[in-house]
């Protein structure tokens, strides 16, 4: 098993009359690591939720595809989300019943062994996120969405978090779809980058140098380059319409 | 140059309280001037500490201080003085008791045994009274929070029933049921129920909406929802609401003593007027004053151990 495929067929989702994607074609491969990135407002966190099934599109059709069963889908968001009155090890175990070995296993994996007898308020925003990502995991799922999930934390601890995610789904290879702000962070991650511009694709850019990429590679800071060019065209557009 | 050699020494006089008071003392630590000759180096020692400070046992001895004794100085003072000015003649004892005097009738009524059946029945009828009530005002707050069309159907007229001044219904109240046990119960419970329900309802309609929607991203069904994350993200303010509903209890059953009943600490007050027993009014008053501080310390240890995930209670981090 290594992941869910996703097809997205003229998609579209307005709020009150304003539109934030209009007409998005879009496959996404099992297995593939795709971050979408684009200026604010832009709807990638749309397109997140329109693929998790937390919203309804407005119009379109959202197809997952695993092989066997129906796909697993787990969201991970900017905020860690965690219930404060579970200790870790619960938050861990939220919609799993008598797992508590694997979710051992997982908190080892992450780094927080020795932690799950702890409330989440004694926690660092580190180790918050890396609680909501072993209770991400432990479901084994099939799709994993991520919406900013670093967003919030210090260079370092983003850093750390980047490396144990890509050692994670090595380890176990799954389909993940990233919404990122950080351009790098997409590059170093992402088989695949999508900018998302004016409610469509803006570009579709596969990107298959080898792994592990450090952030001085040349190929990457090409492309960085290039890329936050995009994005701010893209912010001047808004800025202009404003 | 000279405008930022005046502000540092300024500010190093500002932080260097002690130099004010006892310059001499000071320059002889050999701690810095308070004006710096230009040129020199100036050092603000912020803090030095060579010995890691553990809670030592003048900093234990300063914790019992602050926490038992401070509390407890200004009441034993005020009896002091109570005492003091009742002794010489100062205030008439016919107008307020002397300390002692109330101690003495405490004591009279403890040794015929009318204080302790008192006590015990009111304690009783605020037991019982706040139970129905609060347990009332649970299930019907949880009941309207969760769901939809019962929250049309009830909030409305529960909220018109609320503006209500129970204590107003205490003449209809002994009309319908004389002065048994019935009315007095039942304004408890009227007192207790509203505090409750309210924060409950109020509780549960304010749940982080971000925690419902990872719970059913989480596959939570809307049993399970309403298990893992409603009740206790509502579990605070429903507390919040016990804690106030026991004082209005207290409040309901002194009322509801006072007008109509043959025992209870409200009668002993009632019949202590008649018989113009100051001291022993006296008495029953304080008896309220401990029934409420009591009644509060044991909602705050359940506070304490219910909401010990919470950040303002989260002292001891380990379940």
């Amino acid at each position: 098993m290594s992941g869910a495929s996703i097809s997205l067929r003229s998609v579209g989702k307005s709020f009150a009359g304003r539109t934030v994607l209009s007409d998005l074609d879009l496959d996404i491969a099992a297995g593939q690591f795709v971050s979408v990135i684009g200026p604010s407002g832009a709807g990638k966190s749309t397109l997140l939720r329109l693929v998790a099934g937390l919203d309804a599109p407005s119009l379109g059709r959202i197809e997952l595809r695993a092989t066997g069963q129906k796909a697993d889908v787990r969201l991970m968001f900017q905020e860690d989300r965690l219930l404060p009155w579970r200790t870790v090890l619960g938050n861990v175990l939220l919609g799993v019943k008598g797992r508590r070995d694997d979710a051992m296993r997982i908190l080892d994996a992450v780094g927080l062994q020795g932690r799950e007898d702890e409330f989440p308020v004694g926690l660092s925003g580190g180790q918050r996120q890396r609680v909501a990502l072993a209770r991400a995991l432990i479901h084994e799922p099939d799709l994993l969405l991520l919406d900013e999930p670093f967003g919030a934390l210090d260079a370092i601890t983003r850093a750390a978090m980047q490396l144990l995610l890509e050692q994670l789904l090595k380890a176990r290879p799954r389909t993940v779809v990233l919404v990122t702000h950080d351009v790098e962070e997409a590059l170093l991650l992402s088989d695949r980058v999508l900018l998302v511009k004016d409610g469509g694709i803006a570009r579709d850019l596969i990107f298959d140098q080898p792994r592990p990429r450090h952030r001085g590679d040349a190929a990457l800071a090409t492309l960085k380059e290039e890329l936050l060019d995009g994005l701010l065209t893209a912010e001047r557009d808004v800025a202009a319409v404003a | 140059m000279a405008p930022s050699q005046g502000r540092r020494s300024k500010f190093s006089f500002m932080t260097d309280v002690s130099l004010l008071f006892r310059p001499a003392e000071a320059k002889a630590a050999g701690r810095t001037e308070p004006f710096a000759r230009t040129g020199e180096p100036m050092v603000t020692v912020v803090a030095d500490v060579s010995r890691p400070s553990e809670v030592s046992g003048s900093r234990a001895n300063g914790l019992a201080w602050r926490s038992f004794i401070l509390p407890w100085l200004l009441p034993f003072g005020l009896l002091l003085v109570w005492q003091f000015l009742s002794a010489t003649g100062i205030v008439s004892t016919a107008i307020v008791p002397a300390p002692s005097d109330i101690w003495e009738a405490a004591r009279e009524l403890t040794a015929r045994g009318e204080l302790q059946r008192d006590i015990l029945v009111s304690l009783r009828r605020v037991a019982i009274g706040f139970s129905i009530g609060a347990l009332g005002g649970l299930l019907f707050g949880v009941a309207v929070g969760l769901f939809e069309p019962l929250h049309d159907l009830f909030d409305r007229s529960l909220q018109m029933i609320r503006t209500i001044p129970h204590l107003a219904l205490v003449p209809l109240m002994i009309l319908w049921f004389g002065i048994g046990e019935e009315p007095r119960l039942i304004l408890v419970a009227m007192g207790a129920l509203f505090p409750v329900y309210i924060n409950t309802v109020g509780g549960i309609r304010n749940v982080d909406p971000k925690l419902i929607e990872l719970g059913k991203s989480y596959g939570l069904g809307r049993a399970e929802l309403v298990r893992s994350i409603i009740l206790p993200a509502a579990l605070q303010p429903i507390l919040v609401g016990m804690r106030y509903a026991l004082g209005v209890a207290w409040l309901t059953l002194v009322v509801g003593e006072t007008i109509a009943s043959r025992d209870g600490v409200g009668y002993l007050v009632q019949n202590a007027r008649e018989l113009l027993r100051i001291d022993i009014i006296v008495v029953a008053i304080i008896l309220y004053a401990i029934a409420g501080w009591l009644s509060d310390f044991i909602t705050r240890l359940v506070e304490r151990r219910l909401l010990r995930w919470h950040p303002n209670y989260a002292d001891r981090v380990k379940a």
